[in-house]
């Protein structure tokens, strides 16, 4: 009976807490959010300072999360959308949903980013990755001339396959159908997204896998395990910069900013390194961990501007598909 | 009283005539040669097949249309008279309520019906557990609580054993004689008939002839009987 | 003038069928009216359908060729752990498509076990990828589905006429003729028409294992107009030609499935007396051993990857395997509530429409559904918050063509033989199926249940529109873990999914059979 009354006062306790707090809701992919993510830790940090409730919701992958606000329009619930990337923000862009940030910081990527919609929080280098120890391709040349076997996404359904057809294609320009030709023999299969792909690779069906040069870090750091390395290719790797971005039709605005401003805020920024597998927009005042410093370094770092990389995505893709279908 | 007034029950390509009275309480055995359409004639009568022209009439209430359950109409088919999964003391309970639920004195006149025929003891038997004879006598019992004023038997005791079918028909003519129902009862053995019919509609070519007093018939057969009969 | 009496009427599964339609066409609806204005049909969409069609195609009748010998060999033999085998070969139906991929690839993959032995031997690794290696994933997908479904048809010849047969001294030949090609000109056409309905919306096998853009089907074609082009139009143009392919197929089925009740038997269980020579003993023993190896060892694959990870399972994972249970549970009730007068109609002679009805939620496209349903339910309702009823309404519907090939021909056959002494007692509607029709069903039911039990325990759902973060099924959990490098958890959790499929499955097929007698 006490047990009773005592339970009964907490959530009675609760729900009022839940009702005076504003409510700030995040719609994100649907790693972000997972146990393995840096969505428990970011939701603690920042409700420790916003004196409010952060929702964090889990929508899918990058694509599916864009798909869905634009199918839910003005009327959604959302206020900010994090995890949008490079390839997506023209399209985001052009939906006319979101509103410029007020955000300000030095951010460290290899590239420099002027975008009043959105803020970058992390990002990386696609990159080949392998078993270390074993002679690595040092250019997409090198590599279709080998026997090696890769396994590769598919550009239509996964945001890796995309990256590596834009890696190619800003590479090689042109050329970029001469190499899918010379790559096609090398090509195992192409999967729907990244896990399908990894996982063959870790199962021994293919010599290399297209993942990130931080991939490494995650065998190193969580298992202990120094057995994966990513090759590096000379002609530069192409980069994934991941983004929020404010809805225009939020009912709270100021949260909405606060939360852009905490993205890149070192309490944010110290939890991508080893959540997301990626690196920070800018970097902790801790330093990268202990791990990150083995990474391949690309020379060159390869970004197509947005629409320069949206215009010419339809012809790439049919070069593509015509290349491997052969 | 059963009347069939001009009455044509179709099956397929083939069609049954029949336009004759059974009397109350009469027992009548339908008898003739393979094919001629006994059947055919008592499915028509239990409401299985359409009757496409005329009227059957019980007790001068039209009853064509009725569906087979709701004819004054109980039936045996050559087999498959009991449900498998349900037992003895629930397939005669059917015969009261279709949907078994059954009070104090249903459950009593269940019990009374199994004695009846005999089988006393066995009503949670399942049909799988009584030999051919038992479950006869099972669907008799049922017969007997739904004591309907018209039985209509389509040799459901056809496959047992000359002594037990004997047996059977005896005790079918003593229910039918404590209920005072009218009984129809298909059959290819003149012998049957004269057991316990005292009147045979000959079914031939088609034609359901009326009635006739059994020994009469049975004695001087017409010429299609004689050839059914291998008396010619 | 006297109709012939039916002992059920086809009214509710005529109302449940039409849930189905409209929830299926309803959503399809939503999406196009949802759509603006976007670039039609190109070539490469007809390339996608004509191989999402050639794929099927094969597949089916590659799996339906393959089952009935082996259906065949388990309906004539009987040997200990015979309905164990059975039950356990049908685990590949229910797995998730990227559990059962990467186990099949451990056995048949260019590092996997059979490529081994073929390295020992000095020969080159096998050639998995390509047309051959979609036909054969489906195949492993769906073959224990056409074996279950042909053993059925098998079964439900009566112990009779089998008795008569062998009175009449038919050898194999004779009883192929008399007794068992009828049976499979009434059975085989469905287990197609399901099996290419299944394989039109693949999508991640094909590509997988078809090694490129040659494999894009029109399933993938559908999720990049969503996706890449929010072209919603386009993905609904695409889902209706899934549609109208599995409806053709449909009726070429029903057309070519001639409705010939193998009749009434005393349910005496069936004993063979063909096929007792030494040379059919050695081919039924052989073909049941080939298949028992080529569909266990990927599930074998499995057990072994995920040996290491389901010790060690985070908690979260567990909620996910409740969650799932759940979700099953809810899932196997609406499939029965469907189902059940569906097969009923069916039974009375609305054949057509409910075959089409119940293929539906096979034929559409998944995203559109789900996209579909999401239109409609989010102006009105939270999604999350109807995440798993809506997960478990979609699931029971993609099982209801399973479960009417299941309870179909059983519903005709009791109503066949027991309609007209039902009719007599004037035993009819829900008298007739509760004392009668579900009762003689029992089996059949339990089979039905299990399978969709199991198959919504294994389905991702209605993708990551209504995916609730908190209440993540396993599936889904398991794509997580996947995601975040955690590849070991990921095998253990799938080994404890493989385990809560076939537990649901053996304990609901099992519960069928409990006490059903004669």
């Amino acid at each position: 009976m006490k047990y009773l009354a005592f339970a009964a006062g907490v959530m009675a306790a609760g729900a009022a807490v839940a009702a005076e707090k504003p409510v700030l809701t995040v719609y994100t992919y649907d790693s972000f959010v997972s146990d393995w993510g840096p969505g428990p830790a970011v939701e603690k940090a920042f409700e420790a300072v916003c004196g409010c409730d952060l929702k964090l919701v889990g929508a899918g992958d990058g694509a599916a999360l864009l798909a869905r606000v634009r199918l839910e329009g003005a009327r959604t619930e959302a206020d900010v959308v994090l995890g949008l990337d490079t390839n997506l923000t023209a399209a985001a862009r052009a939906t006319g949903l979101f509103e410029p940030h007020g955000v300000e910081a030095e951010y460290d990527l290899p590239i420099r980013w002027e975008d009043d919609t959105f803020v970058p929080y992390d990002w990386g280098y696609f990159a080949f990755v392998h078993n270390a120890g074993k002679p690595a391709p040092a250019n997409f040349r090198e590599l279709a001339d080998s026997d090696l076997k890769i396994v590769i996404q598919d550009p239509r359904s996964s945001t890796p396959g995309l990256g590596l057809l834009m890696w190619v294609k800003a590479a090689y320009k042109d050329q970029a159908g001469e190499i899918w030709e010379g790559l096609a023999d090398n090509i195992v299969t192409v999967t729907k997204g990244w896990s399908e792909a990894y996982g063959l690779f870790l199962d021994g069906e293919a010599d290399m896998v297209l993942s990130y040069t931080t991939s490494p870090a995650y065998h190193l750091i969580a298992e202990n395990d120094s057995s994966k390395a990513a090759a590096a290719f000379d002609e530069g790797h192409y980069m994934q910069v991941e983004v929020a971005g404010k809805l225009a039709g939020t009912d709270q605005p100021e949260l909405a900013d606060r939360f852009l401003q905490f993205v890149v805020s070192d309490a944010f920024q110290s939890v991508i390194p080893t959540t997301n597998w990626m690196y920070p927009a800018v970097t902790p005042k801790d330093g990268l961990p202990e791990g990150f410093e083995t990474l391949v370094k690309p020379a060159k770092s390869l970004l197509l501007p947005e629409d320069e990389a949206a215009s010419m995505r339809d012809a790439a893709l049919a070069e593509w598909r015509d290349a491997l279908s052969r | 009283m059963l009347k069939l007034e001009g009455v044509v029950i179709r099956n397929g390509a083939f069609a049954v005539t029949a336009d004759f009275e059974v009397a109350d309480g009469a027992k009548v055995a339908v008898i003739g040669p393979s094919g001629a359409g006994k059947t055919t004639l008592i499915e028509g009568i239990a409401g299985f097949l359409a009757v496409e022209r005329g009227r059957i009439l019980w007790d001068g209430r039209d009853i064509t249309a009725e569906p087979p359950g709701r004819r004054p109409v109980a039936m045996l088919f050559q087999d498959g008279n009991l449900f498998p999964h349900l037992t003895v003391a629930q397939n005669v309970g059917l015969g009261i309520r279709p949907d078994l639920k059954l009070d104090a004195d249903q459950r009593a006149r269940v019990a009374r019906a199994i004695a009846r025929v005999g089988l006393a003891g066995l009503e949670v038997r399942k049909p799988a557990e009584l030999s051919g004879g038992q479950q006869s006598r099972a669907a008799l019992a049922r017969v007997l609580v739904q004591g309907r004023p018209l039985v209509l038997l389509d040799e459901p005791f056809a496959a047992l054993g000359p002594a037990l079918k004997a047996e059977m028909l005896d005790l079918v003519a003593g229910l039918v004689a404590e209920t005072g129902a009218t009984l129809m009862m298909v059959s290819h053995d003149p012998g049957d008939a004269r057991r316990i019919a005292d009147q045979v509609v000959l079914v031939a070519e088609g034609r359901a002839h009326p009635p006739q007093e059994t020994t009469a018939l049975l004695d001087a057969p017409p010429p299609v009987l004689q050839d059914y009969l291998g008396t010619a | 003038m006297a109709r012939r009496a039916e002992p059920v009427g086809a009214a509710v599964g005529i109302g449940a069928a039409a849930v189905v339609a409209a929830l299926i066409l309803g959503a399809l609806l939503a999406v196009f009216l949802r759509a603006e204005a976007g670039a039609g049909l190109g070539p490469a969409d007809w390339a996608a359908v004509r191989f999402t069609v050639l794929q099927a195609a094969l597949s089916a009748g590659v799996s339906v060729t393959l089952a009935v010998p082996v259906a065949r060999a388990l309906a004539r033999r009987r040997f200990p752990g015979r309905r164990w085998l059975i039950a356990l070969m049908g685990a590949p139906f229910i797995l998730p498509v990227i559990v059962a991929v990467l186990g099949l690839l451990t056995v048949f993959g260019r590092g996997g076990w059979v490529s081994h032995l073929l390295g020992w031997a000095g020969l080159p690794p096998l050639q998995i990828y390509g047309l051959h290696g979609v036909v054969l994933a489906h195949v492993f997908f769906n073959l224990p589905l056409a074996v279950r479904l042909i053993l059925q048809g098998w079964q439900e010849i009566p112990a009779e006429r089998f008795r008569l047969a062998a009175q009449l001294g038919a050898g194999p030949r004779e009883v192929r003729r008399l007794l068992e090609y009828p049976m499979l000109a009434r059975v085989a056409p469905g287990a197609l028409a399901v099996i290419f309905a299944i394989c039109l919306t693949s999508f991640a096998v094909a590509l997988t294992l078809g090694g490129g853009p040659k494999a894009t089907t029109v399933e993938l074609a559908i999720y990049q107009a969503f996706r890449f082009d929010f072209d919603l139009g386009r993905a609904a143009m695409l889902s209706v030609i899934q549609i109208v392919l599995t409806c053709a197929a449909a009726l070429v089925a029903v057309r070519a499935a001639r409705r010939d009740s193998p009749g009434g038997g005393l349910d005496r269980p069936i004993r063979r007396w063909d096929a007792t020579g030494r040379g059919a003993r050695v081919w039924d023993t052989g073909l049941i051993g080939l298949a028992a190896l080529f569909l266990l060892l990927p599930l074998a694959a499995v057990v072994l990857r995920g040996a290491a990870g389901v010790v060690d399972l985070p908690g979260v994972v567990w909620l996910a395997a409740l969650i799932s249970v759940l979700v099953a549970a809810i899932s196997t009730g609406l499939l029965l509530v469907l189902a059940l007068p569906m097969a009923a109609a069916v039974a009375v002679g609305r054949r057509a429409g409910m075959e089409i009805a119940g293929l539906l939620g096979l034929a559409a496209s998944p995203l559109v559904i789900g996209t579909g349903l999401f239109i409609v339910i989010n102006p009105v309702a939270d999604p999350f918050a109807l995440a798993l009823p809506v997960t478990a309404l979609v699931n029971a519907v993609m099982a209801l063509p399973f479960a009417l090939r299941i309870l179909v021909p059983r519903a005709v056959q009791v109503v066949e033989r027991y309609g007209r002494l039902g009719a007599s007692l004037d035993l009819r509607g829900w008298n007739f199926a509760r004392i009668v029709l579900l009762p003689r069903m029992r089996a059949q039911i339990g089979f039905a249940a299990g399978l969709g039990a199991a198959l919504s325990m294994g389905d991702l759902g209605v993708i990551a529109l209504f995916a609730d973060p908190e209440h993540a099924t396993l599936p889904l959990q398991i794509y997580r873990l996947m995601g975040s490098y955690r590849m070991e958890a990921a095998a253990g959790a799938a080994l404890l999914l493989l385990a809560l499929s076939m537990g649901a499955f053996w304990a609901l097929d099992r519960g069928g059979r409990w006490h059903a007698e004669a």
